[in-house]
């Protein structure tokens, strides 16, 4: 079976709208790019796109630390990731970069603090 | 009264920037005053990417962005004065602030950098008949809820506005859980990056409806549904294509307006397209000795030309500081919009002040355009032009203009032209 997958390629401003075409999860066509980069793009976005994901966690004092994925992590894995997330308590004082959560939804990637906070 | 040598009103990036650089410059005394309790502005609720890939050349997120700055500001022993609210500017440069520790503080600044950032049109500023309930955002506020306090605005949501900021909120309300029936945009295009359509609605297969436009708010106490409807080609809602959707949330993201209150009690001359002040090369304004940067000047998508113009607005402080003797009234060259673009700033050139070897004009078109061709004008004729490719109203315009073109003319039109010289 064929699927037809649509994306918009957001590598520069123009913005082309690429249609990919997949069999058993591999590409056999790809148009509507204006350049190569649109390919690779495509490509990533068809087979497994990732995101870095974004969202706070309750530290021990109450307040509410941003953090993020140190990397990008499978975009299917982000509804698991937040729910997992909810459970972290983290521990003043923290600093950015600090890891406060690993392996988030078994993706390998930790989740780091984006701030930090003294007390 | 104390003295101080340069007052920054505002510790959001572009007060936190322009300090760095005034230090760097050799201003001793800088001083920044924020009626908030931490420094960072806007940027502290902003938890998501897309920050920093200019000025870093990595992407950041809106609190990291904010905290290098802090980290600079307070490794070069900058003070920065929070949860003071500045109530009082004065065109020579007094300023009256408030604080719950000193009462009323009083300050003479020998110049002054003006950051106070923008703030969210509201409802009343757009006219959607229906009662008052509760469950009425702006985008921003209901960003500040969720990321600083932690609760959700609501369930059910409607966005009215496709600017970054509802996108945004449309993405980090679904990841907390809530369903976001849809975007509503009254323009036929988004005033959104590409980026975050894609990242923010497609992902999450929200639909993005152009052309349309929210016409009734429907629930007493609480908000229970809108009424959209289509708008024709001059924006009047088509009522046959009305229909209701339910919600229990309406977040407004219809534009943000520059905050300043101050900058008219100082007597600054405001633009009335900008809604910032008009300024010269150096970001100084029509008050000698008084700058402004950033979001108080027009608004930026971007925050690292936020820090950009910051640092043009602290070199310009900083000149003026060392000038020795009071200059009379400038020559200036006007600089103005012509067809096809919305505003351009700098809206003047100073020939007294420094000119560096290319200016940078920044603009924004009326709107997206494939192709266009940008034509500089004076009373000559065309004295440059150039190519510009995928033009959009939400994406600041950027270009170079030799010194001597601004030195030979006694005023000049930027207009933007859709196609090209060449053909399509
Ligand atoms: C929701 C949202 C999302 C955004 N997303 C992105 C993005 O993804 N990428 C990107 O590059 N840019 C983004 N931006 C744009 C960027 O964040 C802004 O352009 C930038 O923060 C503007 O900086 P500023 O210092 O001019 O204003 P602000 O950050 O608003 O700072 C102004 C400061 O002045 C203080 N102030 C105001 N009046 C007074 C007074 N009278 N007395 C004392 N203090 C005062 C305020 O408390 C505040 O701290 C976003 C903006 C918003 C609103
Ligand atoms: S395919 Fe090439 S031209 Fe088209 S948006 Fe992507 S990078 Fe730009």
């Amino acid at each position: 079976m064929i699927k037809e997958h649509k994306v918009t390629c957001i590598v520069c401003p123009a913005g082309c709208e690429i249609i990919a075409r997949v069999r058993k999860n591999s590409i056999i066509e790809i148009r509507g790019n204006r350049c190569k980069k649109g390919v690779d793009y495509a490509r990533n976005e068809v087979i497994e796109p990732r995101r870095v994901l974004t969202t706070t966690v309750r530290l021990e004092n109450g307040h509410f630390l941003p953090v993020k994925t140190a990397k990008p992590i499978p975009r299917e894995l982000i509804f698991k990731a937040i729910k997992e997330l909810k459970e972290v308590r983290v521990k003043v004082p923290v600093k950015m970069g600090e890891v406060v959560h690993q392996n988030v939804a078994g993706s390998n990637v930790d989740v780091v603090s984006t701030r930090s906070w003294r007390k | 009264m104390r003295v101080r040598e340069l007052v920054i009103i505002g510790g959001g990036p572009a007060g936190l920037s322009a300090a760095v650089e005034a230090k760097k410059l050799g201003v001793e005394d800088v001083l920044i005053i924020d009626r908030e309790s931490e420094p960072g502005g806007i940027l502290k609720q902003c938890i998501h990417t897309g920050f920093g890939l200019h000025v870093f050349k990595e992407e950041l997120t809106g609190p990291e962005y904010a905290e290098r700055f802090i980290a600079e500001a307070q490794e070069r022993g900058i003070e920065i004065m929070l949860d003071t609210m500045v109530i009082e500017l004065t065109d020579d440069r007094r300023i009256l602030a408030v604080n719950s520790r000193d009462g009323l503080v009083e300050l003479k600044a020998r110049a002054v950098i003006l950051a106070m950032g923008c703030r969210e049109r509201t409802r009343g500023a757009i006219n959607i008949p229906g009662f008052r309930p509760s469950g009425i955002f702006t985008a921003g506020t209901a960003q500040y809820f969720i990321n600083i306090e932690g609760y959700m605005p609501g369930k059910e949501v409607v966005i009215l506005g496709s600017g970054d900021v509802g996108l945004i909120m449309a993405r980090h309300l679904t990841l907390e859980g809530a369903k976001v029936k849809c975007v509503a945009e009254i323009m036929p295009y988004s005033n959104g990056l590409t980026r975050n359509i894609v990242q923010c609605l497609q992902d999450f297969n929200i639909p993005l409806l152009l052309n349309h436009t929210v016409v009734n708010i429907h629930g007493k106490k609480r908000v229970e549904g809108v009424t959209i409807a289509e708008v024709d080609l001059n924006r009047k809602p088509r009522m046959e294509t009305a229909r209701y959707v339910s919600c229990d949330t309406l977040l407004l993201s219809v534009g943000l307006i520059p905050e300043n209150e101050l900058s008219r009690m100082a007597k600054v001359q405001i633009d009335e397209v900008t809604g910032g002040p008009v300024v010269d090369q150096s970001m100084q304004t029509t008050i000698e000795g008084i700058f402004a940067c950033g979001n108080v000047l027009h608004v930026h998508d971007v925050v690292d030309l936020v820090t950009i113009e910051a640092r043009v607005a602290a070199r310009g402080a900083a000149d003026f500081l060392k000038q020795k003797k009071k200059r009379i009234r400038p020559a200036t060259v006007p600089v103005i919009p012509g067809e096809g673009l919305r505003y351009v700033l700098p809206q003047r050139i100073d020939l007294d002040g420094a000119l560096e070897e290319t200016q940078n004009f920044f603009m924004r078109s009326v709107k997206p355009m494939d192709r266009g061709r940008l034509l500089i004008q004076s009373d000559r004729g065309v004295v440059m032009s150039k190519n510009l490719k995928f033009i959009r109203p939400s994406e600041m315009i950027s270009i170079k203009v030799k010194r001597e073109i601004l030195q030979q003319n006694n005023c000049l039109k930027i207009s933007l032209c859709e196609g090209s010289e060449n053909g399509d």
